[in-house]
């Protein structure tokens, strides 16, 4: 992220040169529950230039639909820290979040069959 | 299905985990089948989380980390397929509840050489009836055992499938999915 490189302390080597927690001001934990797969897109009603850094650049990373840890691996933040970063940008109106399917379990044969279908095409 | 402002549909993800030991290949194999990356983030370890272990010298525990690596599959439009790479030490097992949560299933990589590696990942999925194949990823000049030695090595259960694989190949890796997919459909038609 040339962005996130640009205008953090970031160090190649090193990565951020500021503590992972000072980023989500200290919390822990968000204000409800996101999985690592929980999907976030914006929702346009809040633009980057209104928002701190670190939410602006989390909310950069939002404009499709994305999954929570590939934001995480994106600003290469912890999973926890970023979960917090997300909360606060859905809270604020700025993103809407869909949990996992819960559809999506093992005793689903359409969804295994759909699943097979996809790997089969890729041999 | 809903939808952020009116435009573009969420997708559906799901999830299958490919654990095992240290060194067994796991990040090998997420890179061969995935689309993007692999891609790698963290999750903090906490002293909470560390239990009984003792992580020499490493100073402030809160700030200690553990990689996890993952991958992704674009099956359909609205159907994407993500890879964990599980970090194989059990002192991780905190980690593992959270990849594990919802998972559809897992591959437990095995390399021959050190059998003794995948009894933990065996174990914990057998414990949360998480459905798994075994994969003995091929490395160059291990030697090669049938999968009937290694089943019985590992103690697994007759239906478990074991396959072979080599985690370098798209194709061999992918074919692990499948083998991984079949075999869940085939544990719910037998128990309808």
């Amino acid at each position: 992220m040339s962005l996130a490189q640009d205008e953090t302390w970031f160090d190649d080597d090193a990565g951020r040169l500021v503590r992972p927690y000072t980023v989500s001001n200290g919390r822990t934990k968000p204000s409800f529950h996101l999985d690592l797969l929980s999907i976030v897109a914006a929702t346009g009603q809040i633009r980057q230039a209104q928002l701190s850094l670190d939410h602006a650049q989390a909310l950069g990373l939002c404009h499709h639909p994305v999954s929570v840890v590939e934001v995480s691996a994106h600003l290469r933040l912890p999973v926890t820290v970023t979960k917090v970063l997300l909360s606060d940008l859905v809270d604020c109106g700025a993103l809407t979040a869909h949990s996992p399917d819960p559809a999506a379990d093992p005793t689903n044969r359409n969804l295994l069959e759909a699943l097979l279908d996809g790997l089969q095409r890729r041999l | 299905m809903a939808y952020s402002d009116g435009s573009e549909p969420f997708p559906t993800a799901i999830k299958l985990v490919i654990a095992g030991g240290f060194g067994v290949g796991k990040t090998t194999f997420v890179g061969s089948v995935s689309e993007i990356g692999p891609l790698s983030t963290e999750e903090i370890l906490t002293s909470a989380s560390i239990g009984a272990d003792d992580l020499d010298g490493l100073g402030d525990k809160s700030t200690t980390t553990v990689a996890m690596d993952f991958g992704r599959i674009t099956l359909e439009p609205r159907l994407v397929l993500y890879l964990f790479g599980a970090p194989g030490q059990e002192r991780f097992w905190f980690m593992w509840d959270e990849l594990s949560a919802g998972a559809l299933g897992a591959v437990v990589m095995a390399d021959t050489r050190r059998l003794e590696d995948s009894f933990s990942a065996v174990d914990y999925f057998e414990r949360h009836d998480i459905g798994f194949v075994v994969a003995v990823n091929e490395f160059d000049g291990s030697y090669r055992y049938e999968p009937d030695e290694v089943r019985g090595a590992l103690d697994l259960k007759p239906h478990i499938p074991v396959v072979l694989c080599d985690a370098r190949q798209r194709r061999s890796a992918t074919g692990v999915l499948v083998g991984l997919v079949q075999y869940l459909l085939s544990t719910i038609q037998s128990h309808p």
